[in-house]
């Protein structure tokens, strides 16, 4: 375990990983710094998902280091991933409610795992959350009763009832209408300036991202092409950033011999 | 080659998947036995509930098959026996059939069939969800969490049930033989009690025992290898139901050859 800087929550050093004998992402370096919303963005295949899975300790990288709030995951054994965990909150591009439990037992969950507090304060502390997400009284539903917004603020409700330090979001505006989406990209900014969360949020919704970024990583077939501010990202001369922020088709040439030989390659 | 090379991948992966079957019970029942002492307890409403729906709920299939299993037995028992003039041997012959052998067999494919493939689906759709990665990231175990409970539950009812299907066969037997032969209840009852020792039904549930293991591993197994979403959860179930009654079927050949020595 390393000493990091006290004013980096997130730092991610040379990672390398594959997913059988593909190398999906290529020596990718990042920093997160405490209280601050982090954008990932990047194109279908750019890897930003796979970088995430690591990031949340899903995946053993074949090389480099991930430091979240100065423990290096990477290094980490089960119990004290256990504990890191506590001050993590993931909120899935699906929800990711357990189908088998109500929204107020789904909410529940991570208190009577890892709390000893008794049943009444158990309710009232999830009760509190389902009112931060504007789900209060929805705590009886099965989440099948939800529509796709109110079962991602279920999410995030579950995700923050820890009052973790570090929090994740996959797609957080995917499938949802402009309407519902603003909603989550304000919610996500009240999580940051009320609740002093860091914050990496996986998307590929612009308006979304340069609404709630502090600041943008944009990576591209596992590679980072640039980190920076809203500003920097939008006025990036980078042709492929362009194409992504333009929503253009790639402009690269592909050899159909190469193309042909990749497919086939066994 | 390419047969050998395939042979080769297959034996491979199959070594692989055992491996990773006695991987999984090995960490199951560590959180059976040793969760308590880390504050880490299996979820008993949960072993309760899976105990009512693997269990309790299965009781009239049970009954239904042991009983329709112990009339076959019967007619062909008597059927058989006739040949020799001593259809009234077919009390012993039931007895040692239902006890050692159809009691623990029919209940551990009817529970494979029933509470196997519904655990295989379970875990799959979970899978598909990302409601296990849910469980990981929330430092919750899933192995804790899911697979404990369904296997302590199984490890408990397949057993009893068990021995509830021996009854019924048992019984199966009594109403086809007192309407054949004419033999009295009370006769059949005593006749089989004379018969059978405490090993014969031990040999069958030392049976069941292992028949509840492999149906919830090869549940688990199925279940957590799923890929590709509800397409991949029904490839999954099929595949789970084929595995653990083919694997059942098979223990049962290897206990039965060393039990019986």
């Amino acid at each position: 375990m390393t000493d990091k800087n006290e004013n980096t929550a997130i730092e991610v050093r040379d990672l390398v990983t594959h997913y059988g004998n593909t190398e999906i992402l290529h020596g990718v370096n990042m920093a997160v710094k405490e209280g601050e919303i982090m954008i990932i963005m990047g194109g279908s295949g750019s890897g930003k998902s796979t970088l995430l899975r690591y990031l949340l300790g899903l995946g053993r990288p074949t090389r480099g280091s991930i430091h979240l709030l100065g423990k290096d995951i990477t290094e980490l054994d089960a119990r004290e991933m256990h504990e890191l965990r506590k001050n993590m909150g993931v909120a899935f591009q699906g929800g990711a409610l357990l189908s088998s439990m109500t929204v107020g037992e789904n909410v529940q969950l991570p208190l009577i795992e890892h709390t000893r507090l008794d049943r009444k304060t158990i309710q009232i502390m999830s009760r509190m959350k389902l009112e931060v997400v504007n789900l209060g009284g929805f705590e009886n539903l099965m989440p099948a009763q939800l529509s796709g917004g109110m079962i991602k603020r279920a999410a995030v409700a579950r995700a923050i009832v820890m009052d973790p330090k570090l929090m994740f979001f996959d797609e957080p505006s995917a499938g949802l209408d402009p309407v519902v989406s603003a909603e989550l990209d304000d919610l996500i900014l009240r999580l940051r300036d009320a609740m002093q969360m860091t914050i990496v949020v996986v998307t590929h919704e612009l308006q979304s991202a340069f609404k709630i970024a502090d600041r943008i990583t944009v990576l591209d077939r596992g590679h980072i092409l640039m980190i920076g501010s809203v500003d920097e990202v939008r006025n990036s001369e980078n042709e492929r950033i362009q194409s992504l922020l333009n929503r253009r088709p790639s402009t690269e040439e592909i050899h159909a011999d190469e193309y042909l030989d990749r497919l086939t390659r066994i | 080659m390419f047969i050998l090379e395939k042979l080769g991948r297959t034996t491979v992966s199959a070594v692989v998947e055992a491996g990773y079957i006695f991987a999984l019970l090995v960490e199951s029942l560590f959180w059976i036995l040793v969760g308590p002492f880390f504050n880490q307890s299996v979820r008993v409403p949960s072993v309760f509930s899976q105990m009512m729906q693997i269990g309790i709920a299965a009781i009239p299939i049970v009954f239904v098959l042991s009983f329709a299993i112990g009339v076959m037995l019967a007619i062909q028992g008597i059927h058989t026996l006739k040949t020799f003039g001593a259809e009234s041997q077919v009390v012993l012959g039931i007895a040692f059939s239902v006890t050692r052998e159809f009691g623990p067999l029919i209940t551990g494919i009817l529970i494979a069939g029933r509470s196997g493939s519904a655990l295989a689906a379970r875990i799959g759709t979970m899978q598909v969800n990302q409601e296990i990665d849910a469980l990981r990231v929330m430092g919750i175990n899933p192995v804790r969490y899911l697979i404990s409970p369904a296997l302590l539950a199984v490890l408990i009812m397949v057993p009893t049930l068990t021995f509830f299907s021996d009854l019924a066969g048992l019984l199966g037997g009594a109403v086809y033989s007192g309407i054949e032969l004419g033999l009295s209840y009370d006769a059949y009852a005593s006749q089989s009690i004379e018969v059978l020792k405490v090993d014969d039904v031990m040999q069958g549930l030392y049976k069941s025992v292992v028949f509840a293991t492999i149906i919830v591993m090869v549940g688990v197994v199925n279940g957590f290898s799923v890929k590709g979403g509800a397409e991949g959860v029904g490839k999954a179930t099929t595949r789970s139901v084929v595995m653990a009654i083919s694997f059942i079927v098979i223990a049962d050949m290897i206990f039965t050859y060393f039990l019986n020595r």
